[in-house]
């Protein structure tokens, strides 16, 4: 009996069990996945927490739940990868033998590579919304705050979820005129980019947003210290904001396993094909979601994706085929503008997302870098696809794992 | 039209043709963007350079990381936004930063 291990058991590591579940033939392979945790979080629900839209009941499950029979769940700490055996060390000191290893892990905030970030001010006035923890302190935070200075800030590149702290930013404007306060409030979008957003075209539409909801933007802020006792961020030339509240994302990284297992690079990601998803140091490891180092976005969707085409890579890997290198760093998100209405954005490795209807070209019904309810709706309804759906590996209707340049406006 | 030579750039002024640039064009780039070179200024564009060539993502944490300069230094060494200026001086693509 040969064995597959996957390590994680969030999104990606759920979908790719369902996946190899169904493909491979359980008398030849074992398929394990190993998690320390017991719960699964919905993610992007953490968005919603803070402003009291999702319930924390609405966006937690069990892991088991999502685990087909015929997939062996481990609930336990992983103390090291030891690829060069071919063999995971759990925390207890057992070494479990592999044939094949999917690395699926995630990314995880690091407060503290920033000086002063994890300071007094922790979950005081200052936040995350990227764990449950954190967006549950800033729900409470918000629940009585009388308003002042509110930043929106990105510490450094790449973060899960990229387009978050704009639809924060949109949703604390909602927040706050819904509550009668938006006047008592100044909100500024705090970024190391030089724009809302990394393309053009959606930065445009992005920052045309801003504008329009009266949320200032300082761009090229690459932070060096978090001032507790001043409440001042400050970056590495000097320039000081001074905030009443700061909510802040932390610097990502992946899991201190590829640390400890001397995997990772110096944020922790996974040295991965960006096209096969196989490790670029072990031919029998393949890498999916957050925990890679490709240059795709980090986000569910980007996984969903990945996991289609790397489950045909498995099977190839396990004939002796050559891998297809196929994945084209496609990433489908909604971004909450607000007000019942948001955009979707539809883009790889080599096409910035730009205007247009998805899936179906001319038609819709969902409208591309443009706000609308019915994409609010498609937020919304994403929750159920994602339980229902999307962590079972099935395949989305009309929404191929590469992306399609039918029904888009490019010049 | 830079240091008496044709070279070609993108909407943002960045060269698109590596083989295009030399010292002269780095240092024209630079008076562009008010700052005069040093040799401490040539060491960390010589490393850009290097890194870009291997292929190397690019950002303020690696180079902070890299043992060369601090990061501290490199803001001083090129003002603002030392990235995005240090790689237009030498030559090379304006990181990209993934979405």
């Amino acid at each position: 009996m040969k064995r597959l291990i996957i390590l994680g058991a969030g999104t990606a590591g759920t979908m790719m069990a369902n996946h190899l579940q169904h493909e491979l033939d359980l008398n030849e392979w074992e398929i394990q996945i190993i998690d320390e945790r017991v719960e699964h979080h919905y993610q992007p629900g953490y968005l919603f927490l803070p402003f009291d839209i999702y319930q924390p009941e609405d966006i937690i499950k069990s892991i088991a739940e999502f685990i087909p029979k015929g997939v062996s769940l481990l609930t336990a700490k992983i103390n090291k990868i030891d690829a060069p055996n071919n063999q995971v060390v759990l925390e207890n000191g057992e070494q479990l033998h592999y044939d094949l290893l999917i690395i699926a892990t995630g990314a995880k905030i690091a407060p503290e590579e920033v000086e002063g970030m994890k300071g007094s001010e922790w979950h005081k006035s200052v936040f995350d919304f990227y764990t449950f923890e954190g967006s549950l302190a800033l729900r409470n935070k918000l629940r009585e705050w009388q308003g002042g200075k509110l930043l929106v800030h990105i510490t450094e590149m790449p973060i899960k979820c990229p387009v978050a702290p704009l639809e924060f930013s949109f949703l604390a404007d909602s927040y706050f005129k819904h509550k009668k306060m938006r006047d008592k409030v100044e909100i500024t979008y705090v970024t190391p980019l030089s724009g809302a957003f990394t393309k053009p075209k959606a930065t445009e539409a992005l920052e045309h947003l801003l504008h329009e909801k009266d949320i200032h933007i300082e761009s090229d802020f690459a932070i060096a210290e978090v001032d507790n006792e001043n409440k001042k961020i400050i970056d590495y030339g000097g320039r000081a904001i001074s905030f009443d509240l700061l909510v802040t994302i932390p610097t990502n990284k992946g899991d201190e396993l590829m640390a400890r297992s001397g995997l990772g690079d110096d944020l922790n990601y996974v040295p991965t094909n960006k096209a096969t998803l196989q490790s670029q140091q072990y031919p029998n490891i393949f890498v999916l979601g957050d925990a890679s180092n490709i240059p795709a976005s980090k986000a569910g969707s980007v996984a969903h994706f990945e996991a289609e085409i790397l489950t045909e890579n498995i099977l190839r890997f396990m004939n002796g085929e050559p891998l297809k290198e196929e994945f084209d760093g496609h990433a489908n998100c909604f971004i909450e503008t607000g007000n019942g209405k948001a955009l979707l954005i539809d883009f790889n490795y080599t096409h910035e997302p730009v205007e247009g209807a998805f899936p179906f070209p001319g038609i819709g019904p969902l409208r591309l870098l443009k706000e609308s309810r019915i994409n609010h709706m498609g937020k919304l309804a994403f929750r159920w696809i994602y339980w229902n759906m999307l962590l079972k590996g099935t395949h989305i209707p009309f929404v191929s794992a590469t992306m399609q340049e039918s029904g888009k406006k490019f010049d | 039209m830079i240091a008496g030579k044709t070279i070609t750039v993108n909407e943002e002024g960045y060269l698109t043709n590596f083989a295009q640039w030399d010292k002269e064009v780095g240092e024209a780039l630079a008076a562009e963007a008010n700052i005069a070179l040093s040799p401490r200024h040539w060491e960390v564009i010589t490393y850009l350079q290097n890194e870009h060539k291997n292929d190397v993502a690019l950002s303020i944490r690696r180079i902070g990381k890299s043992g060369l300069v601090d990061i501290k230094e490199f803001y001083v060494l090129f003002p603002n936004a030392p990235l995005k200026t240090a790689t237009k001086i030498a030559g090379i693509p304006k990181p990209a930063s993934c979405i």
